[in-house]
């Protein structure tokens, strides 16, 4: 089952490394990941997505939370959360039959073109992973994908519930 | 303000921490280091002769007396020679300092010479580590370290020192942080009183009761309080392998060590406890066998330092989180609420079982006229040392032998590579032992194999007059290896013996020690006798054991705790 699993840490050289070497150390799973500075610089917000049984699952939040440089770990998928993700795809807009399909889909998903070239666009979609995918899946059948790519998925708990020091 | 040199504030901040010893090897990228320590008595430097053995007199020295053990080391293959002994202290929690040289700050990526990243290399093995990046920031580093090496669940910690820092020529002000805090290390001391309650009412509840302990017991020193709950409880007790000596080894409620090589009383009762008490020991694979088979009937109470090791391998009931030593004093303070004048009386079925599992007698075998049996050997060091020796132990069928036939009295007084399995560990951390207890009988039983995987310390040894005793049970093969290839590979000793042996005798004597060699039953005493009268010399026994005698009692692989073989031809 995919997990969210978001960690605040300290924004210190070699923390990304350490959290990294657990999960290929002990044979844990990363689908994405995504890491930035948080509103106080000196910490980072890290949000892992990973999959495993709910033993696998614990090992990983007790092995992350154990790492010196780590302040706090919260599953968000444990309770009601916000997830986004955000990915930049360049397709190939040869002809206006396809430049009107590509926008119009590009409407219907609320993503937005943000760079135009004789014969490519460049979009921007943010949301859930699931609706990434829909919207490259969309992208395919009108046209041809050159790249994208995807930031990781970061998130946060909804309500009251919140990851501070 | 004081102001100083980089190389200067390492061995001012290792004083302010408390090193009075530190074990290394000097090379280019430590030489500022080095020649701050020569300005000085009060840290005393022990030269190796190799960095591997640096690190584990580092590590004896901790666990001989609960100190964090310093390694000073260089760059490139410097640091990267520590890398075997960093893991066998990672591995048994044990608390260390590696401090290490780096090349100069503006090189640290050009492939420069000796250059090594060994932040890098020792992520997976340490508690955590620093690259320092500027002169002001090593004493806060070196405070941290020695911190985080020996709080929580202890560790070793690297502490990587680029040659531009330490340079003596410039200067910097020296500031020793007055008390260190971590707002992301805040390890848990105290038990949950829920938690507690728990584990007490399992506890009073309990018909079959056994306390199985670890090096947790030992790491925060809690061997009396154990003791005290044991007692108290009634309870049989057994340790792990690195538990030994929290719990003694004479006392009549230990059961013995349990796990691949324990005792079948030690391991009956486990599979038959109903409930298990485990304190700072971790479920490892060679206590558990079978994970699925696992002490069936039992509701298991883990308490440990380190959540992560709880309900990592077999699934706790009752987990409490803290350290052994203050949820002891939690546990003692709610049992002993309690009536326990019936506590014997309730427990006494129990001990009746027990008492038939006991008289199995599995530690028995046969001693011969003349061939010396690797057990003999290990009964004999005991009667010779009256039990009091620090016993270091390489790994082995000498280890097992060492673990099973010398009963602990004290915690600290066994010492081995448990987790790791770090052949070459005997000799080096019997040194730092001896460095630590000067007055104190250091031993190290080892093999032919293992003593040649760091025999070149004998050299240390003469230059710091360490006396140590080694007990080397020379079966003329890699004995545990030997083992298992007559028990699965149907006696095919694919390169398990050694066809070129030292004359060690000859060896010991090169190095400027004492060689004894014991070729028969009849020597054994008289040797033993030698070897310990030479109270400031290091004695290398050379004892020549038989090369056919396995490791007994031995869990069958897949089984469950207690299946056992219990010799070439029995088993339960």
């Amino acid at each position: 089952m995919k997990r969210i699993i978001s960690v605040l840490m300290e924004n210190a050289p070699g923390a990304l490394s350490r959290i990294v070497g657990v999960f290929s150390q002990r044979g844990y799973n990363v689908d994405s990941l995504c890491v930035a500075p948080t509103d106080d610089p000196s910490l980072s917000r890290l949000t892992i997505i990973t999959h495993g049984n709910d033993k696998i699952i614990e090992q990983i939040t007790k092995q992350v939370n154990k790492l010196i440089d780590v302040l706090k770990i919260v599953d968000l998928t444990e309770g009601a959360h916000v997830e986004r993700e955000l990915m930049l795809i360049k397709v190939a807009t040869r002809s206006e039959a396809i430049r009107s399909e590509v926008k119009r889909n590009s409407d219907i998903f609320r993503a937005r073109i943000v760079d135009v070239n004789a014969a490519n666009y460049t979009i921007e979609i943010t949301g859930t992973s699931d609706k990434l995918d829909a919207f490259a899946t969309t992208m395919a059948q009108c046209a041809e994908i050159i790249e994208s790519s995807r930031t990781g998925v970061c998130g946060l708990a909804r309500g009251e519930r919140a990851l501070r020091p | 303000m004081k102001m100083m040199s980089g190389a200067a504030m390492v061995v001012e901040a290792l004083k302010d921490v408390g090193v009075t010893h530190v074990f290394g090897y000097p090379g280019g990228a430590v030489l500022d280091i080095y020649d701050a320590l020569f300005a000085q008595d009060d840290v005393k430097h022990v030269l190796v002769r190799h960095e591997q053995a640096a690190a584990h007199m580092a590590d004896g020295y901790a666990r001989s007396t609960g100190k964090t053990g310093t390694v000073l080391v260089t760059s490139g293959p410097g640091a990267t020679n520590t890398i075997t002994g960093i893991a066998t202290a990672y591995m048994d929690s044990i608390p260390m300092v590696v401090l290490s040289g780096q090349v100069p700050s503006m090189h640290i990526g050009e492939d420069a010479f000796q250059e090594t990243d060994m932040v890098g290399c020792s992520r997976p093995i340490v508690k955590h580590s620093f690259l320092v990046k500027r002169a002001v920031d090593i004493p806060e580093a070196i405070a941290k370290a020695y911190y985080i090496a020996n709080t929580g669940r202890p560790g070793p910690v690297v502490v990587d020192l680029p040659k531009d820092l330490v340079n003596v020529a410039d200067e910097h002000p020296y500031v020793f942080p007055a008390d260190v805090t971590m707002r992301s290390y805040n390890p848990t001391q105290k038990g949950h009183p829920k938690q507690i309650k728990k584990a007490v009412d399992a506890l009073m509840r309990a018909e079959r009761p056994v306390l199985y302990v670890g090096g947790g017991a030992i790491a925060c020193d809690a061997s009396a309080k154990v003791i005290e709950l044991a007692e108290a409880l009634f309870s049989p007790v057994t340790c792990t392998l690195m538990g030994l000596g929290a719990f003694p080894g004479t006392h009549d409620q230990f059961v013995g060590m349990l796990g691949m090589h324990g005792t079948l009383e030690a391991n009956k009762t486990m599979h038959n406890a109903d409930c298990i008490l485990a304190l700072g020991a971790r479920f490892d694979d060679r206590v558990t066998n079978n994970v699925d088979k696992f002490c069936p009937h039992a509701d298991i109470i883990h308490v440990d330092i380190d959540p992560a090791s709880i309900s990592k391998t077999v699934n706790a009931h009752i987990p409490v989180v803290g350290s052994v030593d203050k949820v002891l004093d939690q546990l003692l303070g709610q049992v002993k609420k309690h009536d326990l004048s019936r506590q014997q009386q309730k427990l006494d079925d129990w001990w009746q079982q027990i008492g038939q599992w006991r008289a199995v007698k599995c530690l028995n075998y046969e001693q011969g006229d003349t061939v010396i049996k690797p057990q003999r050997v290990i009964q004999a060091l005991y009667q010779h040392t009256r039990g009091e020796a620090f016993v270091s132990s390489d790994v082995g069928q000498h280890q097992m032998f060492a673990a099973l036939y010398y009963p602990y009295a004290k915690p600290r007084q066994w010492i081995n590579s448990g987790g790791l399995g770090t052949m070459g560990f005997g000799l080096p951390a019997a040194m730092g032992v001896q460095v630590a207890h000067p007055e104190a009988t250091s031993v190290v039983v080892t093999g032919d194999g293992s003593i040649q995987m760091n025999i070149q310390e004998l050299s240390t040894c003469l230059q710091y007059n360490l006396p140590v005793k080694i007990i080397s049970l020379n079966n003329r093969a890699l004995g545990m290896v030997r083992q298992w290839q007559d028990m699965i590979y149907k006696g095919r000793h694919s390169h398990s013996y050694m066809e070129s042996m030292p004359d060690f005798v000859k060896l010991a004597e090169a190095y400027g020690h004492i060689g004894i060699r014991v070729d028969s039953l009849d020597q054994l005493d008289d040797a033993m006798a030698e070897c310990f009268s030479h109270k400031d010399r290091l004695v290398f026994m050379d004892v020549r054991i038989d090369q056919n005698e396995h490791v007994y009692p031995m869990q069958i692989k897949y089984g469950a705790m207690d299946d056992m073989r219990l010799s070439k031809t029995e088993r339960t």
